[in-house]
């Protein structure tokens, strides 16, 4: 009885075409909204804002980015970890050549970086398809992260060779460096998460959406409705890397505080994939739900193994952690391909329509 | 109706013309030298026996396959050859043998998807899904609105094509190709596997189509009972040549045409 | 100019003026590619058969080499004198287990995944690599380990022999790799040519549909080539421990010969080793005589720059069929 359609008619298109067309739906996202910016900060702590929810966000960013190139435009990348990795360190030489200009604008800025570079490496995807077009997406990674250690102009010629994220003010409060509070970092990195997953709704809904998920679904036919296949693709590519840019460039500079080239190497790329997958591939919904399960899982295990008396040894974590994430993509793959935004869909469906099974 | 490529061509005249097209795959001869043009405002036929050359026919047409020798003349427009998302920015719409439809999203989205090439709000507004952006999906649903009337297909519009029966998808597709308002539409089979309720609602759909928009119909059929009754010249390719071509009294009475359906040795 | 004398020309100098440094420098990378273009041969035999791209393959061939490893002490440690006799009853005993790990693969992967689009399956792939990466590590521990390469009657030692003024060193083991390899390709080819399994894989390879219908069995015929995939990765395995170590580090190579797969088409034989062999050595004749202007390590990415280039030039593959798109 709590969640229906019946009763609410739309009469217009304009109410029909809104991304949210149920009450019930607005009403959702309001609770969730008012948690995330409300209840949260008032209720956390420093661990838990630090370790869990700022992480958390950064993911599901980049898991956006993923999903709009793989499960919406249907090109399958494994070059995540590398456009991360060009958010962050043109974020990084950016804040070094200019420091006066405001952080949070070079770290918009950077997507820029990473969506060109993204764009590059989408070129060949005009030719080639599948599976080869991600081996050739695996070119972008490797590349890119050997140009993030051979080249020290990258990390300022730094000895360690890793970027250390120097402190800058927003409104003279400091939102990255040692002295941001966990607080400002989470209100920070949550802001522009709502912001960029709202624009990122606006449109897969409408014509550009439409657009990727034709070429996704028949590239053939939508090229004979008149769909010119590169340039769709192409935007499919700067879209989705400006996503992952500005993930990694929050991943380093609102998260981590440094960070050397190998946070941005395959097995990232792997990890948002794995993100993408089990949340659900196509679904904005899903992208959180992913990050959620493969980033809190190892935390849960390190919380949970030691709470149930199996004292686990910090390499076997590592291991279990393996075999888990392997594990839930088979199964996910076997029981709910559409993944977890699916099970979230049917639990919907269900909702509706009970208490009655049908 | 806005048309970037070619002339407006009156009714009557003719807006396609096919010259000596030749195609082949390999050694494979799909199509050898043929000729014929389609009018304005009618509907054609192209018929004839398994592999006789017809989809590849309409591949060429619109630009999805490109002939090795011949010329294509549409809308006054001459080329040896046609890019697909040229064919669809002049006005060439086109359903499939097998149903090529966007089998992930719903028919609305599949039919809206057929008006990408009409909107043109730009990525700012995208973003925002506000201002011109919703003036402009709101003005193109309502538009598409019409079209799943006519095809009486609203109690399926927010369902995924994917789970849809065969004559049901045959008819987003055919709705998805009126999104585009295209001034010549190709139907390759729109009746193929269909009982006779089905085919009868197809029928009325393409005459209807045709006499109320206007539109120039191209359609391959293997069902003559339809192709007789629909059409208003007939064109008949048997082993990538063309032996015949009339309206469908003349093309009844041919020798070369009872030859072919018969199978006589050539 | 004075960079594209770097580039064009002053490699060939050096290649001309020390010919055995050159001759070197084209067997190191001849050796690589055998074992790049092995690893691909296991892609490329269930590719074929299944239409699975096997992102798993390359874990495999460290699986297959740890199991061995592994296998081997454990033996050791319940009384088993060291020496060849258990090196090969540890031998015996991994096959059996690649055989285990292809049964549990079609009845707990493929079956329940048949008709899916390919992209799951190759997903499922990824999920099987890091299933395989964490019961390895958890069974056999995550520490490197030595390869039985004695106890398997592989050679040790270098043969060397003088070249225009200087010396050519080749490993003994990998002539022995390069041998091994193309005995093994040349039973493949056989096997598929002349038997009636693998006349059945042929067809599979061309439909599975049509193969169901002439009463091919898919779940033996996919039981088989991961098998054979599996044996494939064994061999790579204890070849390229042989050089190096055993360890999860040679996931990386698994990497590697996707570019292999590119430039020779998934579905090729053939395509499989000349694309290896190319790979190889232009990987290394890359690294030893560009790699310095760039600045070293250019060989973690070349091979795909090579094969990106390649792809753009021929979408199908060196070998591949011409792709004709029907609609």
């Amino acid at each position: 009885m709590l969640y229906r359609e019946a009763g609410q008619y739309k009469t217009s298109y304009a109410a029909d075409e809104a991304v949210f067309a149920l009450r019930e739906d607005r009403i959702g996202l309001i609770v969730v909204l008012f948690v995330a910016f409300v209840v949260v900060p008032l209720t956390s702590h420093d661990f838990m804002l630090q370790a869990v929810l700022i992480p958390f966000l950064v993911f599901s960013l980049a898991a956006i980015g993923l999903n709009i190139l793989t499960g919406y435009t249907g090109l399958i990348s494994l070059g995540t970890g590398a456009f991360m990795g060009v958010g962050a360190y043109a974020c990084y030489k950016l804040t070094t050549l200019f420091p006066s200009v405001n952080i949070i604008v070079w770290v918009i800025a950077s997507g820029f970086f990473s969506a060109a570079v993204g764009v590059l490496f989408g070129l060949p995807s005009l030719r080639i398809k599948g599976f080869y077009l991600a081996v050739a997406t695996l070119a972008a990674q490797f590349f890119l992260s050997w140009c993030f250690i051979r080249v020290p102009w990258l990390y300022n010629n730094n000895i360690s060779g890793a970027i250390e994220v120097p402190t800058r003010t927003l409104f003279g409060v400091p939102v990255t460096g040692a002295t941001a509070t966990s607080l400002t970092r989470y209100f920070v990195v949550l802001t522009i998460v709502v912001a960029m997953t709202w624009f990122a709704s606006n449109l897969v809904h409408g014509r550009i959406g439409r657009m990727w998920m034709a070429v996704r679904d028949m590239d053939l036919a939508a090229e004979l409705i008149g769909i010119r296949l590169l340039p769709t693709k192409l935007l499919a590519f700067a879209i989705s890397s400006f996503y992952c840019g500005v993930a990694g460039a929050l991943m380093v500079f609102l998260w981590y505080g440094g960070a050397e080239s190998a946070v941005f190497d395959v097995n990232q790329s792997f990890f948002i994939l794995f993100m993408v997958i089990v949340g659900g591939l196509g679904s904005l919904t899903g992208s959180f739900f992913g990050a959620a399960l493969i980033f809190i899982l190892p935390i849960a295990l390190r919380v949970v193994a030691p709470a149930l008396g199996l004292p686990l040894h910090p390499s076997t974590v590592e291991q279990l952690q393996y075999v888990i994430v392997g594990a839930l993509i088979i199964f996910f793959l076997i029981v709910e391909p559409n993944g977890l935004a699916r099970l979230w869909q049917i639990g919907k469906q269900k909702l509706r329509v009970w208490p009655f099974p049908y | 109706m806005r048309s970037p490529t070619g002339n407006e061509i009156a009714a009557g005249e003719v807006i396609l013309a096919v010259e000596n097209v030749s195609l082949a795959f390999g050694g494979v001869k799909a199509v050898s030298d043929i000729s014929f043009d389609i009018r304005k405002g009618e509907i054609r036929a192209i018929i004839g026996p398994n592999g006789a050359g017809k989809t590849s026919m309409l591949n060429v047409i619109n630009g999805f396959y490109t002939p090795q020798q011949g010329r294509i003349t549409y809308k006054g427009q001459t080329r040896a050859k046609m890019r697909p998302h040229e064919a669809a920015i002049g006005g060439i719409a086109r359903t499939f043998q097998n149903v090529a439809l966007f089998r992930g999203m719903t028919a609305l989205d599949n039919i809206m998807a057929g008006r990408s090439l009409k909107m043109r709000s730009n990525l700012f507004w995208q973003l925002l899904r506000y201002g011109p952006a919703m003036t402009e999906e709101v003005e193109h649903r309502r538009r598409v609105e019409d079209i799943i009337e006519f095809l009486e297909i609203a109690h399926i519009r927010k369902v995924p094509v994917g789970v849809l029966p065969y004559g049901l998808q045959k008819r987003v597709e055919l709705g998805r190709a009126l999104a585009m308002e295209p001034d010549l539409l190709l139907l390759d089979e729109p009746m193929a596997g269909m009982n006779l309720e089905e085919k009868e609602d197809m029928s009325r759909y393409i005459l209807d189509v045709n006499n109320f928009y206007g539109t120039t119909i191209a359609l391959i059929e293997h069902d003559m009972g339809v192709v007789m009754d629909l059409s208003d010249r007939v064109v008949v390719l048997d082993y990538g040549r063309k032996i015949a071509d009339g309206t469908p009294d003349e093309v009844k009475r041919d020798r070369a045409v009872i030859d072919a359906y018969l199978g006589v040795a050539h | 100019m004075d960079i594209l004398y770097k580039i064009f020309i002053d490699p060939f100098m050096q290649m001309g003026q020390a010919p055995d440094l050159l001759v070197q420098t084209l067997w190191e990378g001849l050796v690589a590619g055998v074992l790049y273009s092995l690893i691909a041969l296991g892609f490329v035999l269930i590719f074929k058969a299944s239409g699975v791209f096997n992102f798993a393959q390359g874990i495999m061939v460290v699986f297959a080499a740890l199991t061995l490893v592994g296998l081997y002490a454990l033996l050791g440690r319940w009384g088993l004198p060291a020496g060849h006799l258990t090196a090969f009853i540890a031998l015996g005993l991994t096959i059996g287990v690649m055989f285990a790990l292809a049964v549990a693969v079609e009845r707990l992967i493929l079956r329940p995944l048949v008709n899916q689009p390919d992209i799951i399956l190759f997903m499922a792939t990824f999920g099987l690599t890091y299933l395989l990466i964490g019961m390895g590590q958890i069974v056999f521990g995550g520490e490197s380990k030595v390869m039985i390469a004695e106890e398997l009657y592989l050679p040790r030692g270098a043969i060397d022999f003088k070249l225009a003024g200087g010396f050519v060193s080749l490993q003994k083991i990998d002539i022995a790799a390069a041998i091994i390899a193309s005995v093994m390709v040349a039973t493949l080819a056989i096997f598929f040519q002349r038997t009636r399994i693998g006349r059945a894989l042929r067809a599979v390879a061309d439909s599975h549909m049509a193969a169901l219908s002439v009463g091919i069995s898919l779940e033996q015929i996919w039981v088989v080539v991961w098998f054979a995939a599996g044996i494939v990765a064994l061999t790579t395995g204890i070849m390229w421990g042989a050089r190096s170590e055993v360890s999860f580090a040679l996931e990386i190579i698994a990497l590697k010969a996707l570019p292999v797969l590119i430039l020779g088409g998934f579905t090729s034989i053939p395509g499989a080793i000349v694309g290896g062999l190319i790979i190889g050595i232009g990987e290394k004749l890359g690294e030893f005589y560009w790699g310095p202007l760039l600045g070293s390590g250019i060989e973690s990415w070349l091979a795909y720059v090579i094969a990106l280039l390649f792809l753009l030039y021929r979408p199908q593959g060196l070998f591949g069929e011409r792709i004709i798109e029907r609609i």
